[in-house]
């Protein structure tokens, strides 16, 4: 891959802060769990494990997607394209959906079930991926894909309280994804509604 | 010039259901970047590529791991059987790993399903050996 820089590290300072303030605000995974009313990755009732195996295989899923996501920005960090404060993003982003995944296991776990494992090797379109912009274009890419799976999760989990988690969850990528919009000179937020 | 309200309805109903049959592949574009958090065309992600869909049985990419449930459901992927699975994975199979609420809206999976029958059938979206 070329090591040329693109629209992408053209960010105006105005942009660099609002790129490099952004995560400072950020709440950890138990801090989301809290936020969802109890702490949720600990609370696992005898009623509630009829319906547990649909949610294990929601969280699953979920949890499959946020360690591919992981694989991913890992991949555009040590490719030597991104350049700071765009290096930094990326690598504050990947914290986040190692919090995401520490936290799905977790509660896999609370549940009964058994937390789906990282794949020991993935596939993306490295070829592809030759500048800053092609690299936060395919984040981009991941994270709009997320919110929409997650879209997609909430509403059949069984555990209302687990649906509040993975909706905190969804708002954090969400802003991954405006954030990376922004970083690569496009509308942050494309549309008043997401599906 | 009254149309009999039975004559009225069937032509509706028909032209209804044309249109959802009729998909639009621009509009399916944009519609498959919900699926791109766990697919893509040309490689397997946390769900199973794309490239080679239309024509093959269910659970058959050799180098994914499915669930028993999609294992054993005897589907072959075509227009039909994606628009019933995709308006609702989970009840169309049962134990599915696509843990996601489906696609309500029929003219979405119509359009979602054009694209994947046009970008699957793209040599420059699916080189050769990507749809096994």
């Amino acid at each position: 891959m070329s090591s040329t820089t693109p629209q992408a590290s053209t960010t105006t300072p105005a942009r660099r802060s609002f790129l490099s303030g952004f995560g400072k605000f950020t709440l950890s995974a138990t801090a989301v769990a809290l936020l969802a009313g109890r702490d949720r990755l600990a609370l696992i009732g005898s009623a509630e494990a009829k319906t547990a195996g649909n949610d294990v295989t929601i969280l699953n899923a979920a949890l499959a997607a946020e360690q591919e996501a992981i694989a991913a920005y890992q991949v555009g960090a040590s490719s030597g394209l991104l350049q700071k404060p765009v290096l930094d993003l990326a690598v504050q982003f990947q914290g986040h959906h190692k919090e995401h995944a520490t936290a799905l296991a977790t509660t896999v776990k609370k549940l009964g079930g058994t937390p789906v494992a990282a794949k020991a090797k993935y596939t993306f379109p490295v070829e592809k991926l030759k500048t800053q912009a092609d690299v936060l274009g395919f984040a981009a890419e991941l994270e709009r894909g997320a919110v929409s799976a997650y879209l997609g999760a909430i509403p059949i989990l069984d555990d209302r309280e687990l649906a509040k988690v993975a909706a905190s969850i969804l708002g954090d990528e969400a802003m991954h994804w405006a954030v990376l919009r922004q970083a690569l000179g496009q509308p942050p937020v494309p549309s008043a509604f997401v599906s | 010039m009254k149309l009999p309200f039975a004559l009225f309805i069937g032509l509706t109903l028909g032209a209804s259901l044309c249109q959802a049959a009729d998909g639009d592949a621009g509009k399916g574009a944009q519609i498959y970047q919900r699926c791109l958090a766990c697919h893509s065309l040309e490689h397997n992600r946390s769900g199973p590529r794309h490239c080679g869909l239309f024509g093959r049985p269910a659970a058959a990419v050799p180098d994914f791991t499915y669930s028993q449930a999609l294992k054993s459901a005897g589907l072959t992927w075509n227009e039909a059987t994606l628009d019933r699975f995709l308006e609702n994975p989970l009840k169309a199979v049962p134990g599915t790993k696509m843990a996601y609420a489906g696609i309500k809206n029929g003219q979405e999976r119509a359009d979602l399903i054009a694209y994947l029958k046009q970008a699957t059938h793209d040599p420059a979206k699916c080189p050769q050996g990507s749809s096994h």
